[in-house]
């Protein structure tokens, strides 16, 4: 009996060490990100030093230079601003669309509903150039309004795909009563299905903040002076002059421009779990 | 005062009117697509024939274009830089996915034992996942930085590398093996959290009546996991080739393309030639070589695996 119990464990001992690669490879930049970012720079560029520790007294000055001689602040604000426009806007289009695919019964909405997932697969580096043209006609070249208007070529089709899959999920007979009963189609949308898919909605918004919190080549291309673009351009190009590299400072700028989606990830990260497995697979 | 008691009369009925038009699907259906339809026609469709457009054209920036026919594409295969690019963004997206496939399954298969701290090892195992990648990659250029690498300096400490170790970056086929790391660690999360998913969905009695008929634990993975699998698995593939395909942040932060174009991908290289040498017709020409690899999966996943859906 008792050798049986210790070779389960024995197993599951094992089984844990199977991981800790995958965590290592997995963690271990985030670690030396943060490591980097508190160390000073005359233990950072010692090469004699040992990398995977800091030994001297950490410091907060890459930190400080970083809020108080470069224009952080206005990155952070800029991607802010962009990530909660478009995350709202995509929300409030993706839910009407995803309720009509899921629920009506209209002319085309079969093509409609294959246009939408195929738009859904288009990445966003296949029409960075031509669409840098439609923003200067729309008078938005160098914006961060430009991303608030594009930022919604990629997430509405994600969150109407996203949200057509919870919409299926809520039984049409709840609706049909609400119908039954003399309240509208809006009405029932509005007062019955939402509050069921309350879940999708979160996850949707999650997954919609993080794409266009997270957004890179939109951002790079369609903005360029300093007071207009978004965190991760601004600590990827304006921190490096010429063939300096910053490391300290950069780091820092890494570690607090993922803050934001660090503290969402701890909250919810179920979501994210459930998130990634619907919008894959459903 | 007619006029007015005929307002007033009007408007509820042109209240209910516009209510019993909204009941109808045929009317409310198209009403709630319309903003997304709209979208996608101004910034995705037209794009999207602006730069077919392009693609046959001499466009440069600020300057009027005219129709060249398919000079752009021959041009291009003349360049060694684009042949290179073709080449590149085969072998990154076959070894990027393969690995991810491989790393993914095994990396599922141990999430779905029991484990001590389950939730927080999830949430460890995808993390790189949402992080954005621009700030994380950067992250990695300094882990390969040619005098301070961390990977090189644990290398050397544990008698895996002759000091003073590769130059990561900068020399040509280490510069693609870094690319193709990042590139896995990246997109790691994504294979296993879905994989896992699958698992979980495979019903616990196959692997008890294999078990009960002798079946071993590599016998039971062959025959009942990864059959059953296979669905789940097409999708990933699918989903991650074509992004893979078409990755732009990674080789742009942490290579730019270079040691001499030996890690361009299509986006890097489209990105240099239409928007640094402005050259925009080329650029979109080079951009277009993704979307036979789009057709592909679009195709693939309405014939193979939403059948069920459309």
């Amino acid at each position: 009996m008792a050798s049986i119990a210790r070779r389960r464990r024995v197993g599951k001992i094992a089984l844990h060490l199977a991981l800790v690669p995958f965590l290592v490879f997995a963690l271990f930049p985030f670690y030396h990100m943060a490591l980097t970012s508190l160390k000073q720079d005359r233990e950072l560029y010692d090469r004699q030093a040992v990398p995977l520790l800091i030994r001297q007294t950490p410091t907060l000055e890459h930190y400080t230079k970083l809020l108080w001689d470069t224009p952080f602040f206005t990155w952070m604000k800029n991607s802010l601003l962009v990530t909660l426009l478009s995350t709202t806007v995509s929300l409030v289009i993706g839910t009407l669309a995803a309720y009509a695919l899921a629920r009506l019964k209209f002319f085309a909405v079969s093509s409609f509903g294959t246009g939408i997932f195929v738009t859904y697969l288009v990445p966003t580096s296949l029409l960075f150039l031509p669409l840098a043209q439609v923003v200067n006609w729309l008078g938005l070249g160098d914006s961060k309004w430009a991303l608030v208007v594009t930022y919604p070529t990629f997430l509405v089709p994600f969150c109407t795909w996203l949200l057509m899959g919870y919409f299926r999920t809520v039984p049409k007979e709840v609706e049909e009563c609400a119908l039954v009963d003399g309240a509208t189609r809006v009405q029932a949308l509005l007062r019955i299905v939402l509050p069921i898919a309350v879940p999708g909605l979160v996850c949707a918004a999650l997954f919609a903040f993080t794409l266009s919190w997270n957004e890179f080549i939109y951002a790079l291309t369609f903005t360029s002076s300093s007071e207009e673009i978004t965190a991760s351009v601004g600590i990827t190009s304006e921190l490096i002059r010429g063939d300096i590299y910053f490391w300290g400072s950069l780091m820092a700028g890494a570690v607090l421009g993922s803050v934001p989606i660090v503290i969402l990830y701890v909250f919810f990260l179920d979501y994210y779990v459930s998130g990634l497995t619907a919008g894959a697979l459903k | 005062m007619a006029v007015g008691d005929l307002a007033v009369a009007a408007r509820p009925r042109l209240r209910v009117r516009v209510r019993e038009l909204l009941d109808r699907e045929r009317v409310l259906g198209p009403l709630f697509v319309t903003p997304a339809l709209l979208l996608l026609v101004l910034l995705v469709a037209y794009p999207f024939c602006m730069a077919l457009y392009f693609a046959v054209s001499n466009a440069f920036i600020g300057r009027p274009s005219h129709f060249i026919g398919l000079r752009n594409f021959v041009n291009l295969w003349q360049s060694d830089a684009f042949r290179q690019t073709f080449q590149n963004a085969f072998v990154f997206t076959g070894s990027a996915v393969a690995l991810k496939l491989v790393l993914g399954i095994a990396l599922a298969l141990l999430l779905n034992q029991q484990l001590w701290f389950k939730r927080a090892i999830r949430g460890a195992v995808l993390l790189p996942w949402v992080i954005p990648t621009a700030l994380s990659t950067l992250g990695w250029v300094w882990m390969f930085n040619s005098l301070y690498s961390v990977v090189n300096w644990t290398g050397i400490a544990l008698g895996l590398m002759d000091p003073p170790g590769p130059n990561w970056l900068g020399q040509k086929y280490y510069a693609m093996t870094a690319v193709v790391t990042v590139n896995v660690w990246r997109g790691l999360p994504f294979f296993a959290i879905t994989i896992l998913a699958g698992l979980v969905s495979i019903p616990r009695e196959l692997y008890e009546a294999a078990e009960a008929d002798g079946a071993g634990p590599v016998a039971r993975f062959w025959l009942i996991t990864l059959p059953l699998l296979k669905p789940v698995l097409a999708v990933v593939v699918l989903f991650s080739t074509i992004f893979t395909f078409s990755d732009f942040n990674i080789v742009y932060v942490l290579t730019h393309g270079g040691p001499i174009n030996s890690t361009h991908l299509f986006t890097t290289l489209a990105r240099q030639v239409g928007l640094e040498t402005g050259r925009i017709g080329e650029g979109a020409a080079i951009s277009l070589y993704l979307f036979p690899a789009l057709m592909f999966v679009v195709w693939a996943q309405l014939k193979f695996v939403r059948r069920q859906v459309y």
